[in-house]
């Protein structure tokens, strides 16, 4: 992104006339201008993925909903980001998360300090109107200070790109596909045998859910710390 | 002609159960069962699970007594850790767990038995519920209401919810206590105190009109079991194990109840999905021995506090040695209320209450953590083994109505061969026989690692398995 050479583009968010640079994403726009949507593969300071598809929105001229986070505005487009239609496609993105995991939040570490928890209750997820997976999969405690359990994975790949873009080991990956994909350490082996983890812990603090935590963390405990990554983020491009 | 009779579901208890009595040619009461219909597999379910899950995990058994279950198994979790947790720490999950105590006796007593109490065993059951007893005697309803929710709001102020509270962990509590809490509970300490004994008398003024039941309720010799402090007083939170016989001897003292498995087994039976525990030097199923509030009163030697050791020797003028009948569960249960409440206040009282180190933090130093508390129907044993890396990999609970398994058998043996006519049913002999399970308040839910009420059903059926007659009460 340079600023300095980026033309302005203007283009409606909500019927609003907003202006934006033309390399600016949706999301972006949308944030500057006091719009909120709704994000969880999303964090400030990371690359964008656009996983979640939380963030859809509606385009004139497009049949499809396109992810806000990495659709670029351009001159004279017209975006909704909230309608009937929207509301009902993001509720049924955190169903399927649900579905897809086990998320016990009673007995989880991140419990009342959770994105997915709270981002259901945001869109207003009162049941979840598909049948539950119930996968088998596991938890991974061999590392000496961190626990990750599959089970409350949402593939978000936080982890995998705090992990690459700002600490620089590339520790955290991800195989398989579809339902059976997963977050692996190294070879997929056991995250304690890992010879490319520092433990800087990055991974847990971003991970938005209870998937990733401080071992000595019991329920309702794992209270994450997000603010840090876009200050890492500014220092080191300040040092390059 | 010979036939059984089926009390299913059994009513006013917590959780699923049925009663079936067998008749025989002259309509005489040949045997008695008690069975437990829910299967849940909490042991199962926690295998795999991170062990500082546990204690949240296992509070799940159940709503009413989620804190007993909280201690044991953060005990258990302490063992694992091999940690000593801070004294202050250690008294706040005591208060805790007595706020427990009285709240869910005040539920089994108030709520669930004194219907059957005020009203008698013969009365319409459309009115021998709770509600009844609001009608007839506001007092006695209200009471049991705010006794209720004197322990509750205890619960909510330290652990933040009335229910599942996630305040106890392994290594102590979270959060220590507040000058502004401490007050809070104990402004609340003297109203309490006066409904405990309110209830005390209550129960003294009408107990002699139940001379049957007293003496037919599950009276027989057995042995007891319960907590108790190095100098024998009632502890329900960090004792050792005191059994008693019937005569009120000490058979056993000081028992670690970390070495459980040297002095208790379990054993199955075909017909019910909970485990009968036994005391092993005696065996199998003579080694069956009661627990629960007239185990623990019988057990202990004083109680500790003024009010409550004032009414305990009263209690154990009732019998020598120990007090063998179960009605008398009902007058444990009101003493231990009192009792309770007393030691909340000695506790709140101590000013190292207010310590903020409340909590010690360690990684798991054993694979193997065993913890027991008193729960409010008995001794709760939690028993983990852990991987290297503090994963479950086995779990073993031994629940207090297990304990009282037998005992509940035989009790229901005895009510129904005493007051039931096998030619003709009458509602008052099936509550009877309802009524004696109750004194127990055992907890299936609990016991079987699942909750609800439903409406009474009694099936007479003959031998060829054809109904004879039926009676609903819904």
């Amino acid at each position: 992104m340079s600023p300095m050479t980026a033309q302005v583009v203007t283009l409606k968010i909500d019927g609003q006339d907003v202006s934006a640079h033309e390399n600016d994403s949706i999301l972006t726009a949308a944030r500057e201008h006091g719009v909120f949507i709704p994000t969880l593969c999303n964090l400030d300071g990371l690359t964008t993925l656009g996983a979640c598809r939380l963030c859809l929105v509606e385009m004139a001229g497009s049949p499809k909903l396109l992810p806000a986070c990495t659709t670029k505005v351009s001159e004279g487009m017209e975006v909704v980001t909230s309608s009937e239609r929207i509301a009902k496609y993001r509720r049924m993105v955190i169903e399927l998360l649900f579905a897809e995991g086990n998320h016990i939040c009673a007995v989880c570490v991140s419990n009342g300090h959770c994105e997915l928890q709270s981002m259901a209750q945001t869109v207003g997820m009162t049941h979840v109107s598909v049948p539950y997976l119930y996968p088998k999969r596991t938890v991974d405690a061999s590392h000496e200070r961190f626990t990750v359990d599959h089970n409350r994975c949402i593939l978000c790949m936080r982890c995998v790109r705090v992990c690459d873009e700002i600490e620089g080991a590339h520790t955290w990956d991800v195989m398989g596909r579809g339902t059976a994909a997963k977050v692996i350490t190294d070879m997929n082996q056991p995250w304690g045998t890992s010879d490319t983890c520092t433990s800087c812990g990055k991974c847990v603090h971003v991970c938005p859910t209870g998937s990733l935590f401080e071992k000595t963390a019991s329920v309702s405990e794992m209270l994450k710390r997000r603010h840090f990554l876009p200050y890492l983020t500014m220092m080191r491009e300040e040092v390059e | 002609m010979a036939k059984t009779i089926t009390i299913d579901p059994v009513t006013r208890i917590e959780g699923h159960a049925k009663i079936t009595i067998h008749v025989d040619d002259k309509g005489e009461v040949e045997d008695a069962r008690f069975h437990i219909t829910q299967f849940r597999g909490f042991e199962k379910l926690s295998e795999g699970r991170p062990f500082a899950e546990m204690p949240s995990l296992m509070a799940r058994i159940c709503g009413i007594c989620p804190v007993s279950h909280l201690v044991a198994s953060a005990k258990a979790c302490d063992d694992l850790l091999a940690v000593d947790i801070p004294q202050t720490g250690a008294n706040l999950r005591a208060i805790m767990n007595l706020a427990q105590l009285v709240q869910s006796h005040a539920l089994s007593f108030f709520h669930l038995s004194s219907p059957d109490l005020l009203m008698g065993m013969d009365a319409a059951p459309a009115s021998r519920n709770i509600l009844g007893v609001a009608e007839q005697n506001p007092q006695l309803a209200l009471d049991g209401v705010r006794l209720r929710k004197f322990g509750q709001e205890i619960i909510a102020t330290l652990g933040g919810k009335r229910i599942h509270p996630a305040w106890i962990v392994p290594g102590g509590v979270n959060a220590p206590l507040t000058e502004a809490h401490r007050t809070e509970i104990l402004s609340g300490i003297p109203a309490a105190l006066e409904m405990a004994q309110r209830a005390i008398d209550w129960y003294k003024s009408i107990a002699d009109r139940y001379r049957e039941e007293q003496t037919t309720f599950g009276n027989f010799p057995s042995l007891f079991m319960g907590m108790v402090s190095p100098d024998g007083g009632l502890d329900h939170y960090d004792g050792k194990l005191r059994i008693v016989d019937a005569a009120g001897n000490i058979i056993a003292d000081q028992l670690d109840p970390k070495k459980y498995a040297d002095y208790m087994a379990e054993a199955t039976e075909d017909d019910t999905y909970l485990k009968s525990v036994y005391y092993k030097p005696i065996g199998y199923p003579e080694g069956s021995y009661r627990v629960g509030p007239l185990a623990r009163l019988n057990v202990a030697s004083y109680a500790g506090t003024p009010r409550a050791d004032a009414e305990m020797r009263l209690f154990k003028k009732i019998q020598r040695g120990a007090v063998l009948s179960s009605f008398f569960y009902h007058y444990a249960r009101l003493i231990e209320i009192m009792y309770g409440i007393e030691r909340i206040e000695e506790l709140l009282n101590d000013p190292d209450i207010l310590s903020t180190h409340v909590r010690a933090h360690a990684s798991p130093n054993r694979l193997e953590g065993i913890g027991m508390a008193e729960a409010p129907r008995g001794m709760l044993m939690h028993h983990y083994k852990i991987d290297e890396n503090g994963i479950m990999e086995w779990a073993n609970l031994i629940i207090a109505t297990g304990h009282n398994n037998m005992a509940m058998n035989r009790s229901v043996l005895q009510v129904a061969k005493h007051f039931v006519d096998g030619n003709k049913l009458e509602e008052g002999m099936l509550n009877r026989v309802e009524a004696v399970i109750r004194t127990y308040d055992p907890c299936l839910s609990c016991s079987t690692h699942a909750a609800g009420k439903m409406p009474l059903h009694v099936r007479l059926v003959g031998p060829d398995g054809a109904l004879l007659d039926e009676k609903r009460r819904d």
